[in-house]
């Protein structure tokens, strides 16, 4: 599996989300910086969680606007596949390469544990390695993951099976309890908690690795 | 010429951060207060004779996400 991982000003998740692809998927990844235009031959692009550009005017605004997300969403577009995790995710809604947007917690406060999620659809190659329905225990650790979207977009993401994880339980407000959604065609997963932060049992829990190990498995 | 960009959650879009204020508002008894909603105000200096919709547009491509959030253009004239 060939990877990049974008990594931004304020980027704080870049390497642990290489770590876990190497770790999974046997090849280390080519950290990419913002900056640049272009990308390298790839099947997968992670955009990884943390606090790009310090949050400023929205998270994953400015971020979304960077050189290298022309070439991120005419890659996406191409069929390649994008893993957005937490503020990356942030930034696939703000690129509208997925619908919705990240609102505030509902609570206003920033949130820093273990949830759980229901993996709702294991058809897709992000998810390939869990089994429909499972529960799962992933940390989130967010500020704005408050999931936003119209009611026809919500019933569209329903219709479509493009709800990809909830959360077993209100979290932040999120509408519909969602924690992460993929675009119709399925090559690009938007996800607030961190699947990255759990591949070792040593790091407290392997429940993070099926996505790595799914995505191996389809993209080689 | 100098532009002010208002930047508002749209209706129905939840703020609980102006929620928080109309209740800080109302524990320090300022009851008149019935509703916060809490949004941007953007000031910019532009080069002489920029037109509205450029300004726009960079309220679309950046300043407002448009999925959550209107704007409103106010072009002051008159320095002061």
């Amino acid at each position: 599996m060939k990877a990049a991982v974008i990594v931004f000003p304020g980027s704080n998740c870049d390497r642990d989300m290489a770590v876990a692809i190497e770790k999974v998927g046997g090849t280390k990844p080519t950290m990419v910086w913002h900056g640049d235009s272009d990308l390298p031959d790839v099947d997968l692009i992670a955009l990884p969680g943390g606090f790009s550009y310090g949050d400023y005017l929205r998270t994953g605004a400015i971020a979304a606007k960077s050189p290298i997300m022309d070439a991120v969403i005419k890659a996406a577009a191409d069929g390649r596949h994008v893993l957005g995790v937490c503020n990356g995710f942030q930034m696939l809604t703000e690129t509208g390469i997925l619908p919705g947007a990240l609102l505030r917690n509902a609570g206003l406060d920033y949130i820093c544990r273990d949830v759980e999620l229901v993996v709702e659809d294991s058809g897709t190659p992000f998810t390939l390695g869990y089994q429909g329905g499972e529960t799962i225990r992933v940390p989130v650790a967010h500020h704005d993951g408050n999931y936003f979207a119209s009611e026809d977009t919500l019933d569209r993401l329903e219709g479509e099976g493009q709800i990809v994880f909830r959360y077993g339980e209100a979290v932040n407000g999120s509408q519909r309890n969602i924690a992460g959604i993929r675009n119709r065609r399925g090559n690009v997963l938007g996800m607030m908690p961190h699947p990255e932060r759990l591949i070792e049992t040593e790091l407290g829990g392997v429940d993070g690795r099926p996505l790595f190990e799914g995505l191996a498995k389809t993209l080689g | 010429m100098k532009a002010q960009i208002f930047v508002t959650l749209k209706t129905g879009v939840l703020d609980p951060q102006g929620k928080a204020v109309h209740h800080a508002l109302g524990a320090l008894g300022f009851d008149e207060a019935q509703d916060v909603r809490q949004g941007k105000f953007i000031e910019m200096e532009l080069a002489d004779g920029t037109p509205k919709a450029r300004i726009e547009e960079m309220c679309e491509k950046l300043l407002a996400n448009t999925v959550i959030e209107n704007y409103e253009v106010r072009i002051l004239d008159g320095e002061t």
